[in-house]
Formats: structure tokens, sequence, C-alpha cells
């Protein structure tokens, strides 16, 4: 296969992908940190909050490029996490700062352990996507 | 008691029960005072030193207000001490008795007097022990009697004499080796006497401090003296003050809880009280408040001072005694002392006891808890009065304190009061703190524990919902009691501060699913306790794995090991714990007052601080747009802060500062040395800076002058400023920068919508969507700067309370965020205005001073902890969660609740009993930090019967109150109402499918469950939740925001009101409080039904008072209690009862006094006349009829039914 905008594409994809599941393991450790007592809420806040859209602007660039690279296949296979993202960051709580997570609700069991599972889903959609464009 | 009698009249002495020892000594002062008036003062004025002294036991804080003055301390850690007078724990009190033996030497920095008095009833005592006439309690009274007043009457002249005065307090050092203040005492029969003695004075004095500094903003003195012996406070205050007896009455009432002030410090019969206590082991609260009310009783009858009326009941048993004891009295007597002494003989007393509890417990609840043990301690003590006692006093029970390191000492005296193993009195006592509830709850709590223990079987018995017309009990319902056994149960945790919804455990998260409901628990954990034993000890006992404080219910394998409640872990029992100085024996750790007691506070060592504590510091931020002036609110806060500058708690080091703001902010140089106040004017909002930071926040009593001519001026400063906007963000900036190096309270008065600057908002209300059953908008916050406000502050220790005072839409929603995070509280006055609205200026200026004089603890933090397997989830209330069971409360105040959702998150198969502890650190206002400690244990069970047969209605429904808060503001109102409709609905149905087995058509219940309905559909009917009613969206986020904030009591008020009918009101069951008989009319169903238009009715909505008076109401009752000829004259807008010289006048003004003081914010009263527009506020809380937008009871009641059918 020759080097195309295609090739060019899955391999930027797979550096970007390597790069969120870091930001998704960071996520989990740091929600278990909070679960576990080690950190303040709003510290913990404060280093998160500014990853989230980092995050998702990253994830939302790769698809563009796959729309540009008519990668039907693949683009399909992100649009949910796209549309989750969009949907999750136009409900989130009213905040000034860009981010996600409130200090005063963060330590809601319930909020909290969504927060968790969704670590979880990211990182194994992030690793099975890094796999998937590694040998796409 | 009894010594003084026996001096002057041997026969009273004999009568004295042991109870009244107190007395005796008071009568031993009396005959002396024969001869000089003034010098039996001294002696009493010592004996309250000393009393004082004890309480000190190293606790101070609760009462912050107290002067500490009052007491001067002793060095080191006398100088706790006077602190700890003002604290006023009852425990502490009575067990500091042993303090006071270490004091001695403080004693001498005492006034002479004082010390004289102190030391002087030792001597008595030692007198009487050498003299041996000690005897058993049985042991004639006579004989002590005689012995004790010999040795008296020299005590008397040596009273008079400084010189006496010297060799009394060699006396008492003897008998406390003290001197070194590490309290060991050594010799027995010393030690003895003095933990005897002075613990019941002790209590006295806390008592009446307690009532005076702390309850007082709240609660008045009359109510907390209607608990224990309200009847004595109000006897006492007749006599003139100066008069000894007088002051025996006093003290008397202090140790009967009364209100009445330390004015007569020292009094002998304080002295009496104290032996009395001491000698039983009983003396325990319970004692005390029996006591005391016989001997108000006695003493009014032999003074004649006061008429015996007060209460029927008990003065018929007095009347025996007093009558003996007035023969007895010596003609000199000065003494009503005496009579206390003329307490009966043993067996007397014994009946007395009975005839007193039982009055107490039946009428109310006052004493009443107390009885039992009191009885029983009594005989064994009742000689005790008996100055000579002391000795084998002591040794029965133990009083006398080893060598205990100081700090135990103090911790270990009111333990040992508490300690009493099986003490019925220790149950008695722990219900008793409860200040708040009304004197029902308290009787309700107790009968619950002893009497009424019953509802378990009752509680399953299915109920027809539909068919029970008559649904709601004529008395309050009352926290269901866990089904523990009997010694579980005494030393459990008071409902008032910690209730579960289920007070069985179900096993399994499974279990609990299937019976679908919710389970938390509801805390109250700053409440205004009457008793507290404040623990000095330098290791507090905590689990070392999961740091749990050591509680009445871990358990002992064996004499060095104890096992974890919670985590199971088993630890190490400290070489100090081993000792106990209830017995003063080695290796009884498990009668050590922690363990004995569910609530208890520590006096916390250096580890607990992570800064030295802070000083009180109070900002007041004041707007002073055109708007505020215009309503006039600068006056009133003006003039409170006047009246309240000096009982503001803190200590030497209290500051405050004054801050006001429209556009631009306004600082005021209080420094000391200038001439006048100094006024600074930063104009830039978006950058504010502190123009001079270390004037700005002075002390308190070093410009105390500069302080008041600001107060003076500043409501006049203003008047005519064209100023129309509020730069309320740059202002609380300021505040906060001025707070952050200490921290502390942040009053913020508010008058409108913030409109220039940070944090502006926008008006968000429609006032067409006002009454829309649809959608409400806009109960979340429209910006997060107050919320990052809040947390700043948090950080920084600084809590934000607001006072909200507006007309028009101020966007509470969003406000209220900078004091929910911040632990603050908040207050709204809809439509204040000073002149137009007067019962909102009354309101202001009543919430004031009880906001301005409660007790307040600083840089807090609460964490929650419970038995493994179960865990929090969420919780409500005002606070920051730090982490997962941590709750920061940059400040706490004893009118907050908080709520908290559990989940099970492993299965408590392999356990029989869960634990809860809340343990509350915090700085007090005398800079102090203390923790406050609650134990709760509940049984598992593990069946679905066993679940509802433990529900607690009212707990499960504030709870639900609170998630349906959170819900509303996360989702959207509708959830949160078909989540309240479905909460019913869904555990209905369980129980219906799952564990009646009777027919299905029916709607059934448990009896447990059968409020439910009924108060879901209240509130639904709340303001928070309605819809459909015209409600502005202010007073629905104020609402919203009480129910997370308020403490279960008062939320159920708000939730489902009391309605009473007044124009009747007999005096068949009525309460006796004080001086007043209060009548208890039964509770009325909340339907138009029970209104007749012969009548007259009292709504009690928790913080407004309705009384609604029908058309066709008796001429008698308008002219009697309303003060008018007839209905067409009441005018339409009345707010307050006149003041008429009738019973029937009399008795409601008390009923509704009664309710007022059981609660912190005053009421407002609407007097609501049947056809004036006003009743539509009054009909609107009418829940169980129908309105055009919800159901009816009924009504519901059927909806349920469909939703459970489907």
């Amino acid at each position: 296969m020759a080097f195309t905008f295609a090739a060019f594409c899955y391999m930027l994809a797979l550096l970007l992908t390597a790069a969120l599941i870091f930001f998704a393991i960071w996520h989990i450790i740091a929600f278990d940190e909070l679960k576990t007592d080690y950190k303040n809420p709003i510290d913990q806040c404060n280093t998160l909050n500014p990853l989230v859209l980092p995050e998702y602007l990253i994830h939302a660039f790769f698809c563009v490029m796959f729309l540009c690279a008519a990668e039907w296949l693949t683009l399909g296979l992100n649009m949910p996490l796209l549309a989750y993202h969009i949907w999750r960051y136009m409900s989130r709580p009213v905040m000034s700062g860009p981010g996600l997570y409130d200090p005063t609700t963060i330590m809601n069991a319930d909020i909290l352990a969504y927060c968790q599972k969704e670590g979880w889903c990211k990182l194994a959609f992030y690793l099975l996507a890094f796999f998937y464009y590694l040998y796409g | 008691m009894s010594a003084p009698a026996g001096s002057s009249h041997p026969a009273a002495s004999a009568r004295i029960p042991p109870k009244f020892g107190g007395a005796a000594v008071s009568g031993a002062a009396a005959p002396a005072g024969p001869g000089a008036g003034p010098a039996p003062h001294q002696q009493n004025g010592p004996a309250q030193n000393q009393m004082q002294v004890p309480s000190g036991y190293g606790l101070h804080h609760q009462n912050y207000i107290a002067p500490s003055g009052h007491y001067s301390q002793g060095p080191g850690k006398m100088t706790s001490l006077p602190l700890d007078t003002q604290c006023g724990d009852y425990y502490s009190a009575l067990y500091t008795v042993p303090t006071q033996n270490v004091t001695p030497n403080t004693v001498n920095q005492q006034p002479g007097a004082q010390q004289l008095y102190s030391r002087g009833p030792p001597a008595p005592h030692i007198v009487g022990s050498t003299l041996g006439s000690f005897q058993g309690a049985a042991s004639s009274a006579s004989h002590l009697h005689t012995s004790a007043s010999q040795p008296y009457s020299s005590f008397v002249n040596h009273y008079n004499s400084p010189a006496m005065y010297s060799a009394s307090s060699s006396v008492a050092s003897q008998g406390f080796p003290s001197t070194c203040g590490h309290y060991a005492m050594s010799t027995v029969s010393n030690a003895a006497y003095p933990s005897v003695s002075y613990p019941s004075l002790p209590a006295g004095d806390t008592y009446g401090q307690m009532f005076t500094s702390q309850n007082a903003p709240t609660v008045r003195p009359v109510k907390d003296n209607s608990f224990s012996g309200q009847n004595t406070a109000i006897s006492h205050p007749s006599p003139l003050p100066p008069l000894p007896s007088q002051q025996h009455h006093q003290q008397q009432s202090l140790s009967g809880y009364s209100t009445l002030t330390w004015s007569s410090p020292g009094l002998p019969s304080t002295q009496d009280n104290l032996i009395r206590n001491h000698t039983g082991s009983l003396a325990v609260a319970n004692n005390n408040p029996t006591i005391t009310v016989a001997d108000s009783l006695s003493c009014p009858v032999m003074q004649n001072v006061q008429p015996p009326k007060s209460s029927p009941v008990v003065s018929t048993v007095l009347s025996g005694s007093s009558g003996s004891s007035s023969t007895r009295t010596p003609p000199t007597a000065n003494h009503p002392v005496e009579p206390v002494t003329s307490v009966t003989q043993p067996s007397e007393l014994l009946q007395q006891k009975d005839m007193l509890s039982s009055s107490a417990s039946s009428p109310a609840p006052d004493p009443a808890p107390e009885p039992d043990p009191a009885s029983a301690p009594a005989p064994a003590s009742a000689p005790a009065p008996v100055v000579p006692q002391p000795s084998k006093m002591a040794k029965p029970f133990g009083y006398g304190y080893p060598t205990l390191q100081p700090g135990y000492q103090n911790a270990t005296a009111p333990l040992i009061s508490g300690v009493q193993p099986s003490n019925p009195v220790y149950s008695g006592f722990q219900q008793y703190p409860q200040q708040y509830p009304g004197v029902n709850q308290l009787s309700s709590s107790i009968g619950g524990l002893s009497l009424q223990s019953s509802p378990q079987p009752e509680s399953l018995r299915p109920v027809n919902l539909t068919q029970e017309r008559n649904i709601l009990p004529m008395t309050p319902v009352w926290a269901p009691v866990p089904n523990l056994n009997a010694d579980l149960k005494k030393l459990n945790c008071s409902p008032d501060s910690f209730r579960c919804t289920l007070t069985n455990i179900p096993q399994t998260q499974a279990l609990l699913n299937k019976a679908k409901l919710p389970l938390g628990l509801l805390l109250h954990p700053f409440r205004d306790l009457t008793q507290l034993p404040v623990i000095t000890s330098n290791t507090i006992v905590r689990c070392r794995s999961c740091r749990t404080y050591i509680n009445p219910f871990v358990s002992f394998i064996d004499q060095r090991r104890w096992k974890c409640n919670l985590c199971y872990r088993v630890n190490d029992v400290p070489e100090e714990f081993m000792y106990n100085p209830l017995t003063r024996s080695y290796g009884e750790p498990h009668k050590r007052p922690e363990v004995q007691n569910s609530t208890v506070e520590f006096i916390a060592s250096s580890d607990y601080m992570l800064r030295p504590p802070q000083p009180a510091v109070y900002l007041f931020v004041l707007d002073v747009s055109h708007n505020a002036v215009e309503a006039g609110y600068l006056t009133i806060l003006c003039q409170s802060l006047l009246e309240n500058l000096d009982k503001l708690p803190g200590d030497s080091r209290t500051r405050i500062g004054f801050m006001t703001f429209d556009s631009t902010i306004h600082f005021y140089n209080l420094q000391e040395g200038l001439s006048q106040p100094q006024m600074l004017i930063v104009s830039d909002i978006d950058d504010v800076f502190l123009p001079t930071p270390d004037s700005l926040l002075v002390n308190l009593y070093e410009s105390k002058e500069l302080i008041k001519d600001l107060l003076n001026a500043l409501p006049n400063m203003f008047t005519n400023t064209r100023e129309t906007h509020s730069a309320l963000g740059p202002a609380l900036q300021a505040a906060f920068k001025l707070m952050s190096p200490t921290g502390g309270r942040v009053s913020v008065f508010q008058t409108q919508l913030p409109s220039l600057g940070a944090g502006l908002l926008q008006s968000r209300e429609d006032p067409n969507q006002r009454s829309s059953t649809k959608v409400v908008q806009h109960l979340g916050p429209a910006t997060d700067f107050y919320k990052k406000l809040a947390l700043d502050c948090s950080g920084q220790q600084t809590a934000v309370d607001l006072f909200l005072l507006s007309s028009q839409y101020s966007d509470l929603a969003s406000l209220a965020c900078m004091s929910k995070y911040s632990a603050g509280c908040i207050y709204y006055y809809p439509s204040f205005h000073y002149t137009h609205n007067p019962s909102q200026a009354e309101k202001l200026q009543k919430d004031l001073k009880r906001y301005l004089t409660r007790k307040i603890g600083f840089e807090a933090v609460m964490r929650i902890r419970c038995t493994k397997g179960l865990s929090m989830h969420t919780f409500h209330g005002n606070f920051f969660v730090r982490s997962t069971d941590l709750l920061s409360l940059a400040n706490i105040n004893p009118d907050a609740g908080f709520a908290v959702q559990l989940s099970i998150e492993e299965s408590l198969t392999d356990t029989s009993l869960v634990c809860f502890q809340t343990a509350l650190l915090y700085t007090s206002s005398k800079g102090e930090r203390r923790i406050r400690v609650h134990t709760l244990c509940l049984p598992v069970v593990s069946s679905l019967a066993d679940v509802y047969a433990g529900v607690d209605v009212q707990a499960a429904i504030c709870l639900l109150a609170n998630m349906a808060v959170d819900r509303s503001v996360s989702s959207s109102l509708s959830d949160a109402r078909d989540a309240l409709v479905n909460a019913v609905v869904d555990s209905l149905s369980a129980y219906g499918s799952t564990v009646s087995n009777l027919q299905h058509s029916a709607l059934m219940a448990p009896s447990s469950l059968k409020l439910f309905p009924l108060y879901v559909l209240a509130l639904l009917k709340q303001k928070a939740f309605r819809t459909g009613t015209s409600t502005r969206l202010d007073d629905r986020v104020y609402a919203m925001c009480q129910i997370k904030s308020q403490p279960l009591v008062h939320l159920m008020k708000m939730i489902h009101p009391n309605l009473y009918r007044i124009d009747r009101l007999t005096d068949e069951g009525a309460v006796h409080v004080n001086d007043r008989i209060v009548p208890q009319p039964p509770l009325q169903k909340l339907s138009a039904e029970k209104l007749t238009r012969e009548g007259a009715f009292l709504m009690d909505c928790g913080s407004v008072f309705y009384i609604w008076v029908g058309k066709g109401c008796d001429n008698n009752f308008i002219e009697d209690v309303l003060g008018y000829t007839n209905f067409a004259s009441i005018p339409q807008k009345m707010t307050h009862l006149p003041e008429l010289d009738t019973l029937s006048s009399e008795r409601a003004r008390s009923f509704i006094t009664w309710l007022r003081d059981s609660r912190p914010l005053s009421p407002i009263l609407h007097i609501v006349k049947d056809e004036s527009p006003a009743k539509a506020e009054f009909f609107q809380h009418l829940i169980e009829d129908r309105t055009e937008a919800a159901f009816s009871y009924y009504e519901f009641l059927l909806h349920v039914q469909q939703q459970i059918c489907k």
C-alpha cells in the first residue's frame, strides 16, 4: 500500500490514540485517588478539567481527518464516541472555565462511579482502536 | 442539705433525701447566715466557683457566651477551666468536681469568698467523716445531721473569717492533693468527698451557664428549664436575691437546669446538691433534675416566697417534706435552703423520687427520665447529703480520683458520673440533652426507651390506608427505637442528634432494594446539648486502622484489648485507659465515660491541629445601596449588634470588621487609637484590594468604642444615597482577602440582584411561569462565581452566611452557592421592609439575636464512619465534601442539619449490629480544639418484614426531600415529583407483594409506614416542590435550601405543619415548663373538615404560625385572647397576641411561647380571620385537602393504589 493520505491518517490516529490512552489512564488513576482519599477534589478537578477539552479535540481532529480521507468505516466506528463527547460537554455543570468536573459534586458516589466507568470504557475503546489503526 | 438541717433542724435533716444532700450544705450555711448574712453568701459563692471549676474539666467551649471572667481560673489547667464552666456541659459540670479540688491553688486566684466557700465544703465533709456519721445511705438521717450540724456551725464561723478560709482550704487540699493539679486524690475520704459533693454543683452551674449562654440565643432559658426542673427555675426567681436562701434557690435551680444565672454562685445549696448527687452515684443528670424539682418546691414552701403551685404533682409530694422542713427550719432560717435539706428521709426520699419521677414523666418530658435512676441511687446515697459521709460515699462510688494525669482527671470525672454501669440514670441522661425537641420529644424519646418500646410488634400491624380516616396520631410522632437489647438501647445516641431511616438495617443491598426504601442518616451533630460529657485525656483512644473513636459499642476482648465495632480490628487498650476514675480501680476500661456515652466531646491535643486554633473572627458585609437603605435593615442589624456585642462567642482574641458596598466598596478602619472610625472607599471593583489590611479586622475588646461609634453611625450614613447598583461580587472577593489569613465568619446582607463587577446576575424569573405546572427552570446557579468563591473561602476556613432581604427576585439559586459550599447558612426575608412589613422586621431581629449569640465552631471537619460493608453515598447539607467520608465545614452552627445516603456494599451477614459514628472536629470560639463524637448502633435484620418494622418514617421523608431537591436541580422538578410519588408506590407495592398476605385490593401499609403517603403528599405540596400554585422562584429555592440544611425536627414542621385547636385549651395533660403550665392540645389533621367556624386554630409551620379564627368563634375567646370584642373588630393584620390577664389568654400564650422556644428561628405569628384575603396562605397548608392543582389525601391514595395495580 502506497503512502496515501489515508495511511497518513491512520499513522497519525495511531499516535494520537496512544496519547488518548494515556489520558484515559490518567483519568482512571485520578478518580481512584479521589475515591481513596488521597487527593483533595478541588485540586484534582483543577488538574483534570484542563485535560478534558484537549482529549475531545484530539479525538474530533482525527475524526475529521478520517472524514477527509473518506474512511467511512473508521469514521463510523468513531462517531458514537464523538457524539457522546459532544453530549457530555453540552450537559456539563455550570462552569466558567473549561472542563467537566465540578469539585462540589464529584465526590458524590454516583458521579464518581460514573466517571470511573467512563474512564475504563474509554480506555478499552482506545485500546481496540489503537490495534485497529495499527493493523488497519 | 442534711447537714444544715441537722444543725438547725435535725428532723428535717433526717428527712432529707440523699439527693437533697446539697441542700444540707446550704442549711449549714444558713445557720451561719443568721450571724452574718454576707458570710453565707461568700460560702455559697465559693461553692459556685468550685462548681465552675469542675465544669471546667478542661472543657470550656460549650458556652461560649458565658463570660469567662466570672470564674477566674487557676494556672495551667485551671485556665482552661473558666471556659469549662461556660461549657456548662452537664457531665463536665458534674464531674468537674475533681478538678475543683485541683483548683484549690487556683482558688486563691479566685475571689477570696469563693475560695473559702469551696474549701469550706470539703472541710465539713471531713468533719463528718471523722464523726463517722456516715452510714449507709439508709442510715438514719438524724445521725448524719447531728454530726453534720456541728461541723457546719464551725464551718460557718470559718467562712466568716478569712482565717477559717485558709483552714478550709487546707482541708480541701488534703482532700485533694490537687495542688499539683494532678488531681490525684490521695486520701480516700477526701477524694471521695470532693468528687461527690462537687458533681452536683458543677452540674448546676453548668446548667445555668449553659442556658444562659448557649441556649439563650435560640432557646429561652425557660425552655431549658422546662426539661429538667423547670418548676424549680420558676420558683426561684420570686424572692429577693440577696438572701442566702435565694442564692440557694438559684443554685438549686441551676443544678436543676434552671435558667437562673450565675448570679448566685457558690451558694450553699449548690453544695448540698452536689453532695447529694455525689452521694448517689446516680447523681448524674437524672438525680439532678429530680432533686432540683424537689428543692425548688421545698424552698418555695419554706420561704413562702413562691407559690408552690408551679408543679402541682411535685408540690404534693414535696409538701410533706416542705412542711417538715418548715417546722424544722430555724427561725433565723434565712435559708430557704433548709427546706431542701428537709428532704425526706431515705424512705421518704424514695417515695418522693418516685412521685417526682412519675409526675415529671407523665406531664412533661422534663425530669421524667431521671426518676428511676435517681430513686435507685438515692437510697444508697441518701445519707450522703450529710457532710461527713464523703469518705464512705467515696468508696462505694469510687469517685475519688487516683492520681491520674491532669487531663485524665477531668475526663474521668465526667465519666464517672456517667459511667455507672447499668445506670438508668444514664439512659435518662442521654435523652435529656436534647434541648430542642419540645419537651414532648424528650418525654417521648425517654418513654421510647422504657415504656414505649412496644412499637416493634405494633409497627408491622397492617393498616388499610384508604379506610383509616384518622391516620395522624393525636400526639407528635416519635422516632422509633431500634430493636436492641436494653443495655444498648440505653447507650444509644439520642434520636435528636442521629437518626437512621431504617432502624433495622437490611443485611444486603438486595434486601434493601426489595424494600424500596431509602437508607440514610439524618444528623444534627452540633445541637445545643444540656448535658455532654467532655473528656480531657492525653490520648484519645481510637482504632488503629479505621481511626474510629472508642465508643460504647466496641467489645472488650479482655482487659487489654478491644475490638473495633466498625472495622473489627483488635486494638490494645492504652495504659491510661485502664484506669477507671469512677471506681478508682485499675483494669476496668469498659467503665470509662467514652465507653458509657454515645455522645461525648474530647478536648483534642495539638495532633488535631493543622495550625494554632484560630480566634473568632466576624466580618459583616453590608449592602448600602438605595434599595437597602430604603428597606431599613441597617437599623435593626446595628441595634442587634450593639446589644449583642458582648455576647458574641469568642475569647479575648475575637476580631470583628465591617465592610459596606454599593457600586463601590467601603472599608472601615477601626484601629485602636483612632478618634473615630475611618471610612476607606475602594472604587476599583475590577481589581479589589485592601486599603489597610491590618486595621480592618480589629480586636473586639480593644476597639469596642470605635465599633460602637460605627454601629451607631452606620444606619444614618447612607440615608441620602442615590446609588442603586450593587457590587456584591467584588465585595465578597474583598471579604475573602480580608478573611483568608485567619478564617472565620462572613455575614453578607444583600437586598437586590448583584448588578456590578464579578458575579453580576440577571433576572431569570418569568413571573408568568410561577404557577406553571410543567417546567420550573433556573433552580440551579446561573454562574459558578459564587461557588468558586465559596470553595476558596472554605479552603481558608471562612464561611459565608447570607441574609437576603429582598422585595424582588434576587436569584437566590445563584447567591445561595456562596453559603452552600462554605458551610454557611442562608436566611431569606422576602418583602422585607422595616415599617411596611413589621413582622419580617421582628423576625430579622430575633433571628439576628440567635445568630449572633449562638454557639459557633470554626475550622471544622466532620467525618462519618460506618461499619465495614456500608458506605456513604451522597451527602446533603451545607458543606464541601473533601473526601468520601469527610465534610469540610468552615463553620459549624447548632442549627445545621445534615443527611447522608448510604448503600450496602457488602453483605452484613456476619454481623448483627452496625454502627455509625460522626466525629466533628472543630475549634471552639474560645480557641480550643474539640471533637464531638456521636455513635449510633442499629441491628441488622435479614427479613423484609423486619425492615419494614423498623422504618423511621420521618427520617425517610426528610432524606427523600433532600434527594428530591438534588433531583430537581440536576434534572427537573417534575422528575423529582415523580420520584417522590414512586417512592410511595414502590415501597407500598413491595410491602403488599411480599410481606402482607392480605387481600391485594386494598392499599395496605405497615403501621410504621402509615404516614408515608401523607408526608409525601405534604412534600408535593411544599413550596419547594409544588406546581400549579403561584410560587416565586426565590421562595422555592429558599425552601429547597432549608430542606438541605435544616435538622429533622424543624424540617418535619416545614413539611407537615401541626394544627391545634386553641379556643378551648385545657390543662388536661398539660406540661409544666418553668412556672408556666403549657397545655397540650391534640394534633388535628390538616384538613378543612377539622376547621369549625366556632373554633380558633393554631398552625405551626416551623417558621410561621397562623392562628385561624373562625367566623362563629366564641366571643369569649376573641375577647379573652385576642383582645377584641367580636369577630368583626379583629383587624386584618395582626401579629401579636395581647397580654391579657385571663386564663385562656395565658394558656394560649404559654402554648405559643412553648412552641416558639423549641426552635432556633423565631416564627412569625399571623392571625388570620376567616374570609380575610390572607386565609389562602393558611389554607394552602391544609395538605389533606384538594387544591386546584393537587390531589387531596384520599385522591392521592387512590392514585397510589392505581399505580400499584398497574
